[in-house]
């Protein structure tokens, strides 16, 4: 489904990122791991198309990203790629309703507020709608947050470290949360993350190291 | 969801700040409104009430008195001019046609006008009600002083000496009602027009003529005055020989209406420039607070702008989405200072109404209202220009890994 070959990443001269090889298949779902400053969000970020690296191959569903120019990016990225990022960042001054809502306009895809309303109610948000952000616990916003990342049924749903900070009760539901809706739009599920707590959840591993900078693949 | 909707909900989310920049711009666009809008119809009435007057000619005193007294009656007469020597210059071969006018008297405020049925056509005046005046102290009323001085056909009042109230009045002789005028805009509106010969029976009892109804011939040529005569040239020659023939001449002076007017609107233009001047500065405070709004709320936005990227929106549509921003704002400033505008002009007419002045009104529109409203679009553009460019250049990577 993606695939990442002979990736590297440099920071002010330094190589922040290596990556040699890693295919993931339709569907599928990962935990990408390692320690912080590993790059973890380098990766994310390389995968979901909002950085490119310095050098190497990415393709995400049979299209290579570092083919496509900015617009067509941009347009892809909103269209098959579902991002929940860490700090969830909904939009403050719009709505629930209207943080979805925005995520399929500036996607390209056709406003439809009864799919929206159906991601909500799947997500026990349906008495949400209306609320602003402000107004939503923890929990609700990251649920919000997921649900503008799967609200266009992207191929690639990804999430940065969406379990630290949680107690493990709620760690559990919220990796049940991203499974299962992944499972839903039958999107290949990356989660980044140093939480040990998630690893046995999910079939698939990708460590980082961050020392040598070098990766390995286990399966 | 549109590029509207969002600007809307972040315009709503800084509520107070947005407020502030919206009165900024609506205050500095209503001033500038409320001075074309005045400016305009002023000097469209004064040009309008002088139309067609090439020369007027009164007694000795300032010029611009004259013009002021005599077509757009807001002055006191300069005094009165002698009638044998007026019928001579209205005799002259380059005069077309004079048009004489007997002053001094007023009835609440509105001034008694001394004239011929020259005066109303001259206006083209059409009447709503009854007919000209065919008798002495018979008079003609404007749309204005019939709706001011509620006067109604065939009523009786006396006019009182002086050009405001507090003359004593002529009690011997009531004027009646013979006609009220239709609206024309002109200076009209506001007079009482009588004959000459009404204005003259109003000093009968001095000159002991007990029988006004023949008046012109009781009276003695050398008792009669006029005040002024409006005079229109016969040829374009005229204007190089008859002022020059009244100022050597004759104890008159000619004062030219054009070049009057010109003089007072270059004398009231300094003023109408220093406000105009103010104006700019809050239209330009305006855009200055709203580049700095905008500016500021950049930082706080910098995540939300990131994750718009990410949610698939092109470096141009948050371009589009700051400008929107700065347009809108603009915008609701430029329509609102536009109500505000008209309506201070209205409220303006209402005070000159009262107190006899030419009368300005704010339902009108003038063209160059357009050209106020793209003034404040444009500066709601400029001044969101800096803001949408760093929006335009988002670095996303960069801005959601230091969050």
């Amino acid at each position: 489904m993606f695939a990442v070959r002979q990736l590297v990443h440099a920071y002010a001269g330094k190589d922040v990122l290596r990556v040699d090889e890693w295919l993931a298949d339709q569907g599928a779902q990962w935990l990408m791991l390692g320690p912080s400053g590993s790059g973890k969000t380098t990766l994310l970020h390389v995968l979901a198309g909002i950085l490119r690296p310095t050098a190497g191959q990415v393709s995400v569903a049979d299209q290579d990203l570092m083919a496509l120019p900015p617009s067509a990016l941009d347009r892809f990225r909103g269209k098959h790629i579902g991002i929940v990022l860490q700090r969830l960042h909904l939009i403050d001054s719009l709505t629930v309703l209207n943080n979805l809502l925005l995520a399929q306009y500036l996607a390209g895809e056709p406003q439809d507020a009864t799919r929206v309303r159906d991601v909500l109610a799947s997500l026990d948000l349906g008495d949400k709608t209306n609320a602003y952000p402000h107004a939503l616990s923890h929990g609700q916003a990251q649920r919000v947050a997921v649900a503008r990342a799967v609200v266009n049924r992207p191929k690639l749903l990804l999430a940065d470290e969406p379990t630290s900070n949680l107690d493990d009760t709620r760690c559990m539901q919220v990796l049940d949360l991203l499974l299962a809706q992944a499972r839903t739009c039958g999107a290949t599920l990356v989660i980044a993350t140093h939480d040990q707590r998630i690893k046995s959840r999910v079939p698939n591993h990708y460590e980082l190291t961050a020392q040598r900078h070098e990766s390995r693949a286990v399966t | 969801m549109n590029l509207a909707t969002i600007s809307l909900a972040y315009l709503k989310a800084r509520s107070l700040n947005t407020l502030l920049n919206i009165l900024l711009l609506a205050l500095g666009v209503a001033t500038i409104v409320l001075l074309l809008l005045a400016t305009t119809q002023i000097d469209q009435r004064m040009r309008r009430d002088a139309q067609g007057i090439d020369l007027v000619i009164g007694a000795k005193g300032s010029p611009m008195q004259v013009i002021l007294s005599s077509i757009y009656h807001l002055d006191v007469p300069t005094g009165n001019i002698p009638y044998k020597q007026a019928l001579e210059i209205a005799k002259h071969r380059a005069v077309k046609k004079a048009i004489p006018m007997a002053l001094g008297d007023a009835y609440k405020g509105a001034r008694i006008v001394g004239t011929t049925h020259d005066y109303l056509a001259h206006y083209d005046a059409k009447f709503a009600a009854g007919k000209r005046w065919e008798k002495p102290l018979e008079v003609v009323i404007g749309a204005e002083t019939a709706a001011r001085t509620g006067l109604k056909l065939g009523d009786k009042f006396h006019g009182s000496h002086g050009l405001g109230d507090a003359g004593d009045a002529h009690e011997a002789h009531p004027y009646v009602v013979a006609g009220i005028l239709e609206r024309g805009g002109t200076v009209l509106d506001r007079l009482v027009i009588c004959s000459v010969e009404s204005v003259w029976a109003m000093h009968a009892e001095h000159l002991e003529i007990k029988d006004i109804s023949d008046i012109a011939n009781a009276m003695k040529d050398e008792e009669k005055e006029y005040t002024a005569l409006l005079i229109q040239y016969a040829s374009p020659i005229a204007a190089a020989i008859l002022p020059r023939y009244v100022n050597n001449n004759s104890a008159m002076q000619a004062a030219s209406p054009a070049y009057e007017t010109a003089r007072l609107f270059s004398i009231i233009g300094v003023g109408v420039d220093v406000l105009r001047g103010f104006a700019l500065v809050l239209v330009f405070s305006a855009g200055l607070s709203v580049f700095i709004a905008l500016y500021n709320a950049l930082n706080e936005r910098r995540y939300d702008l990131a994750v718009m990227r990410t949610l698939g929106a092109r470096p141009l549509t948050l371009l589009l989405l700051l400008l929107f921003e700065g347009l809108l704002l603009a915008l609701i400033g430029g329509v609102l200072g536009l109500a505000l505008g008209h309506a201070l002009t209205e409220f303006l007419g209402h005070a000159l109404r009262a107190a006899q002045q030419i009368s300005v009104t704010g339902w009108i529109w003038v063209r160059a209202e357009w050209w106020v409203l793209a003034l404040a679009a444009g500066v709601g553009i400029i001044a969101a220009l800096i803001p949408a460019w760093r929006a335009y250049r988002t670095d996303i990577a960069g801005t959601l890994a230091r969050g």
